[in-house]
């Protein structure tokens, strides 16, 4: 089916467009710069469209309320930024632990603390991975541009629904509030994917594997379909009921792990330009990357053998992608990024020691430019 | 008389975790019995609770049940409850779950007038940390965490409750069994946010600390302190001493908020450019 014509969107309003499109019907929220935008437009949009949108008391709250949502059967989103997003940790955790499909946007702004509530950061990298207590893998997506935002948008409902699991759309303010063209796809145009269920009076085990393909994620029931089923934060067995054996419990904690390790190269998303005889690497993700790119179509035009490895997902980390480009026998890796090193720490370990990594580093706001990058490969070339 | 109430528990969770003497059995039984009395469609309900000892019961009850996160039970139940209104929804949770970190969520919950019910399994204690004080500990009372007597005021849940909006508000204890099973079947009919404020006795982490170290000694304290709300009304505040008024102290028609977002809905539906 035809699309939409080519309209001027904001970042935000395209990650709700996209979360709509992708079937979410429940968001709960609280207002907070720079993600704000989103709350509002869900509260006009989604009852438009027979969905439900509330803004709960507080960031804990609103996490809290998407969760119930999601284990009532029906797709939900939370959207926030820096602090907001220090606040949903334990949820999220809890969503990662019972397993609940649900996508938290955090729009990132300059911290640590309340920092620059309107100017850009993308400090939050480690947090998304890190942020909760106890181990659990991630999914995180990062889009640089506002089409990209709404498709991006789209498939993290699809893995959350795939996966069972919170996936986080790491924005920042400038993707967020940037307006951009856009081309809306048609309604069949997008794939759509939703979760696995139960089938209608079975025994259901809610976390129990089963044979075959994606048998490590089981089917998710809904409340008040009958399943008469337990959730809880607690660690658990395949019957959802809390235990205190290690051999139940180990399994199930390397599950929610694996599940996602274990798909690595599927989950990995990335935009290469010019990687495939590069000597001079640069690796960036969000909005630092549109520098980044301008910065390696300059170099080439200059004679540099620069090469673009831009990060769309960016949990899972993608280290195949890295140790295959490292293979060539690089310079050196340059890698803009608007916080103190957080992704450059993680391109270092995927190198090992095999290139030089050179951190190029803004955190109070201003955006890094293609001549800051220009500047940081031409000192290593 | 009466029908087999163990169609409504996971037996084969059974034997609980909790201490002997507790009280919160007796609030559990009390919750399936207004249940089995209101004959509600069991695949209809779900329990969600937060964390502490009276958030383990809805792990043996046999019901769609979420044990959340500390404090949050009433957000996630706003969620599960929005996401789809025909359910009824009970929410479990003791004085420190519901009043210290989950005491935002309370109130607003009250004030929206959202169609849950909130049982409070009310033993003025942290039990599962074993006895730190909470937000309705008793002034002068003792607990591990007030060695030399409780010095912060005290809450009255169902004054708070009530103050927020919440639309019915009832208290009863662990001794007066079948005027709390009342209450529940009353506060789970009710249109909008109800309030069960079930006193619940702790002998082995309040009691012990308390002069009350038998559970036969904390219920025969409720059994003398409580007072029926229009028995309450007539001692002067100054005669009051310990005694403290049970029985449903509101009960008002306000507009539902699931009620009223529905109407959001149809208006945006109509009014917008829906696709």
């Amino acid at each position: 089916m035809a699309g939409s014509r080519p309209r001027l969107f904001q970042g935000n309003e395209a990650c709700v467009e996209g979360a709509i499109a992708a079937g979410m019907r429940f968001f709960a929220g609280y207002p907070i710069t720079p993600s704000t935008e989103i709350a509002e437009l869900c509260s006009v949009r989604l009852p438009q469209v027979g969905g439900t949108f509330i803004q709960m008391e507080d960031e804990i709250a609103s996490m809290a309320a998407i969760c119930g949502a999601s284990l009532a059967g029906v797709k939900a989103m939370t959207a926030t930024s820096g602090p907001g997003f220090s606040l949903k940790q334990e949820n999220i955790g809890f969503a990662a632990e019972a397993e609940i499909p649900c996508v938290i946007v955090n729009v990132q702004r300059v911290g640590p603390s309340t920092g620059m509530p309107t100017s850009p950061a993308q400090g939050d990298l480690m947090q998304a991975r890190w942020g909760r207590h106890g181990d659990q893998d991630i999914v995180a997506l990062s889009p640089a541009y506002v089409e990209e935002v709404y498709f991006l948008t789209v498939e993290a409902f699809n893995i959350s629904e795939e996966l069972r699991t919170p996936v986080i759309l790491l924005m920042d303010e400038v993707v967020g509030h940037l307006r951009e063209k856009v081309t809306l796809p048609g309604p069949g145009d997008i794939v759509i994917k939703d979760r696995k269920k139960p089938a209608p009076g079975s025994r259901y085990l809610p976390y129990a594997p089963m044979e075959g393909e994606d048998g490590d994620i089981p089917p998710l029931g809904a409340f008040g379909d009958g399943f008469r089923f337990h959730v809880t934060g607690l660690t658990h067995g395949p019957d959802g009921f809390p235990t205190n054996d290690p051999g139940v419990g180990e399994p199930q904690i390397k599950r929610i792990n694996s599940k996602i390790s274990s798909r690595r190269e599927k989950l990995c998303k990335a935009e290469e330009l010019f990687t495939e005889d590069a000597d001079v690497l640069v690796v960036s993700f969000g909005s630092s990357a549109r520098s980044a790119k301008k910065a390696v179509k300059d170099l080439r035009a200059m004679g540099v053998r620069a090469g673009l490895l831009r990060l769309i997902t960016v949990w899972p980390f993608p280290d195949h992608l890295i140790q295959r480009i490292a293979a060539q026998d690089l310079k050196a890796v340059v890698v803009p990024e608007m916080n103190l090193g957080q992704l450059a720490r993680e391109v270092r370990r995927c190198l090992d020691g095999r290139a030089t990594v050179i951190g190029v580093n803004r955190v109070a706001g201003r955006l890094i430019e293609p001549a800051d990058i220009i500047r940081a490969v031409q000192g290593v070339t | 008389m009466g029908s087999d109430l163990t169609k409504y528990l996971r037996v084969e969770k059974l034997p609980h975790i909790w201490c002997a003497g507790c009280g919160h059995g007796i609030v559990t039984r009390a919750i399936v019995k207004a249940i089995d009395e209101l004959g509600l469609d069991p695949v209809k309900v779900t329990v969600i609770s937060g964390i502490g000892c009276s958030s383990r019961a809805p792990g043996y009850m046999n019901f769609d049940t979420l044990h959340t996160t500390h404090g949050r039970a009433i957000a996630f139940a706003t969620g599960v409850k929005l996401a789809r209104p025909e359910l009824k929804v009970i929410v479990i949770t003791g004085d420190g779950d519901a009043a210290a970190i989950g005491g935002n969520h309370l109130i607003h919950a009250a004030r929206r007038n959202i169609d849950l019910t909130v049982i409070c399994y009310n033993n003025t204690i942290y039990g599962m940390t074993s006895g730190q004080y909470s937000p309705v500990t008793p002034l002068g009372s003792f607990a591990s965490t007030a060695p030399y007597g409780m010095v912060e005021r005290p809450f009255d849940l169902c004054e708070l409750v009530m103050g927020a909006g919440g639309t019915f508000v009832a208290r009863s204890t662990t001794y007066h069994a079948r005027h709390l099973t009342n209450v529940i079947k009353q506060a789970i009919q009710h249109k909008g946010f109800s309030f069960v404020d079930a006193f619940s006795q702790c002998p082995t982490y309040f009691g012990r600390r308390n002069n009350l170290r038998e559970a036969l000694a904390m219920l025969n304290w409720y059994k003398e302190n409580a007072v029926s709300r229009e028995d309450w009304a007539k001692i002067p505040p100054t005669e009051r001493g310990s005694k403290f008024p049970i029985g449903v102290f509101k009960d008002e028609e306000a507009p539902e908020y699931c009620e009223s977002y529905r109407k959001v809905i149809e208006k945006a539906m109509k009014e917008g450019d829906a696709k």
